[in-house]
């Protein structure tokens, strides 16, 4: 177990710092690739509170669907490599329901505010 | 197959050249252009106002007025890096681009009048020189502005009108083309997915679906332009101005160009305007039919959506490998990794929709 702050909040802190205090004094391309630095804290904070409980979750939906357990990359690579070959499709129980859960996770993460990310939270709703 | 590595740079390329306004910089350039310009520019005494406008390293464009006894002839230069052509399996030459760009304009498609092909004795390599045309580009703003609000119901019907005087140009008349039907398509993308190594399975899913979907070997095949969408077209308060940016012109199924410009990555936040953010496919086919063009298949044209969205989420991810390897550190190049995500989402959408619960 590690001290306080945790690393959600000193993210947290660095991006705010970039863009309420550094960016403003710059211009041009360094207050543009301030701004994407910003973007991508942000991205490493959302992925510090939803991968936790979200990765596991995955793992156990492929395992289900593969059969078998084992480290997350490889279970991916192999539905990939099943899915190319035929032998999983949208005919398949619980494929669907499966990207669709690890794609609304991605998004969760990467770009929440992606206008497809939206309308397909609203669509489920 | 097409070498996924050099097709890879190509849009590599194209995408670190988006957008990038370069500052006035020492330039080599200025003493062979004015030379040019006198000679081959009617009236033309020198130039003025020279700067380039994009620093990609696929093209360089660069903006400049040649100066008249009378008012300045606004004019834009395209040239390869340096001058040398860069060998890639996808990009034409640039003399191919503006031949391609004369052959448009002779049938009405909005295109810049091409004014010059570089000659070896120009001394500036391989581009071509072409009237500036004033106009909007940048995809939100021609989006969101009130300049262009009026133009913006009519752009979705005018695309279509383009993309049929477009695909009806007599084949015989252009120059040495790659073919490239769907199938090489996938193939080719299929290969650049598979060398990056990070497993995807909504892309996997996509690329069967499209195995499974792909239009007939028998499909009729015209001029596809290959980057025809918003960002691409110079936008006025009248409408569209100019077809830009030749350089991925194929020979293909005229079905590519009306799919692409539908992908949600071009839609700019507007999902319920399919076509480039700005209006319905209805009006783009009936546009399309109205002048001239082959019946729409709106199946293939799905077909060509789902293609160009797993083609962008392809090239976010390949990004990476630019970034990890070096070449390229930048948080920008680095974050573009993350938006592959968005094109999954948009293909689940596409190929496994949920139901709406009442």
């Amino acid at each position: 177990m590690q001290d306080q702050p945790t690393a959600s909040e000193l993210v947290e802190a660095v991006a705010d710092f970039i863009r309420n205090h550094a960016m403003p004094q710059l211009q041009g391309h360094a207050a543009f690739h301030a701004r994407v630095a910003a973007n991508a804290l942000d991205i490493v904070k959302r992925e510090l509170e939803v991968a936790p409980t979200a990765n596991p979750d995955e793992r156990r939906r492929l395992t289900d669907l593969l059969g078998h357990d084992g480290p997350l990359e490889e279970l991916n690579s192999e539905l990939c490599a099943r899915i190319e070959a035929g032998e999983i499709g949208l005919d398949t129980p619980g494929l669907a329901d499966h990207l669709w859960k690890t794609t609304l996770t991605k998004l969760a993460i990467d770009q929440p505010n992606y206008s497809g990310y939206r309308r397909a939270l609203e669509e489920s709703r | 197959m097409a070498c996924p590595s050099i097709s890879t740079r190509s849009w590599t390329e194209r995408l670190s050249a988006r957008g990038i306004e370069m500052g006035a910089e020492a330039n080599p350039i200025a003493a062979p252009l004015a030379h040019v310009v006198r000679n081959r520019i009617a009236g033309a005494t020198g130039v003025a106002g020279l700067k380039r406008l994009s620093g990609g390293a696929s093209q360089e464009t660069w903006s400049f007025d040649a100066i008249t006894s009378g008012d300045p002839v606004q004019l834009i230069l395209r040239r390869a890096p340096g001058g040398e052509r860069a060998p890639s399996a996808t990009a034409v030459p640039l003399e191919t681009e503006a031949r391609l760009i004369g052959l448009a304009g002779g049938v009405g498609v909005p295109v810049p009048t091409v004014r010059h092909i570089l000659a070896p004795e120009d001394g500036l390599g391989h581009g071509f020189i072409m009237n500036r045309i004033a106009g909007e580009t940048i995809a939100r703003k021609i989006l969101r502005d009130d300049e262009y609000a009026n133009a913006r119901p009519k752009l979705a019907r005018q695309c279509g009108e383009i993309l049929a005087r477009l695909h009806n140009i007599d084949k015989a008349s252009l120059p040495p083309l790659r073919t490239s039907p769907a199938r090489a398509e996938i193939e080719q993308y299929l290969g650049v997915y598979k060398a990056h190594g990070h497993p995807h399975p909504v892309f996997d899913l996509a690329l069967r679906w499209l195995k499974e979907n792909a239009p007939p070997e028998s499909t009729d095949h015209t001029l596809v332009h290959g980057d025809f969408r918003n960002g691409n077209l110079m936008i006025g308060p009248d409408g569209v101005r100019a077809v830009l940016d030749w350089e991925l012109a194929h020979i293909g199924d005229p079905m590519e160009d009306l799919g692409w410009i539908c992908v949600n990555s071009w839609r700019f936040g507007n999902i319920d305007q399919p076509v480039g953010g700005f209006g319905a496919r209805e009006d783009m086919f009936e546009g399309y039919e109205a002048a001239g063009g082959a019946k729409v298949d709106p199946a293939r044209v799905k077909f060509w959506e789902v293609l160009g969205t797993l083609k962008w989420g392809i090239m976010c991810t390949i990004m990476v490998t630019a970034f990890k390897s070096g070449a390229d550190r930048s948080v920008e190049r680095a974050t573009i990794g993350r938006r592959s995500s968005e094109t999954e989402i948009d293909l689940l959408r596409l190929l496994a929709p949920r139901a709406k619960e009442a």
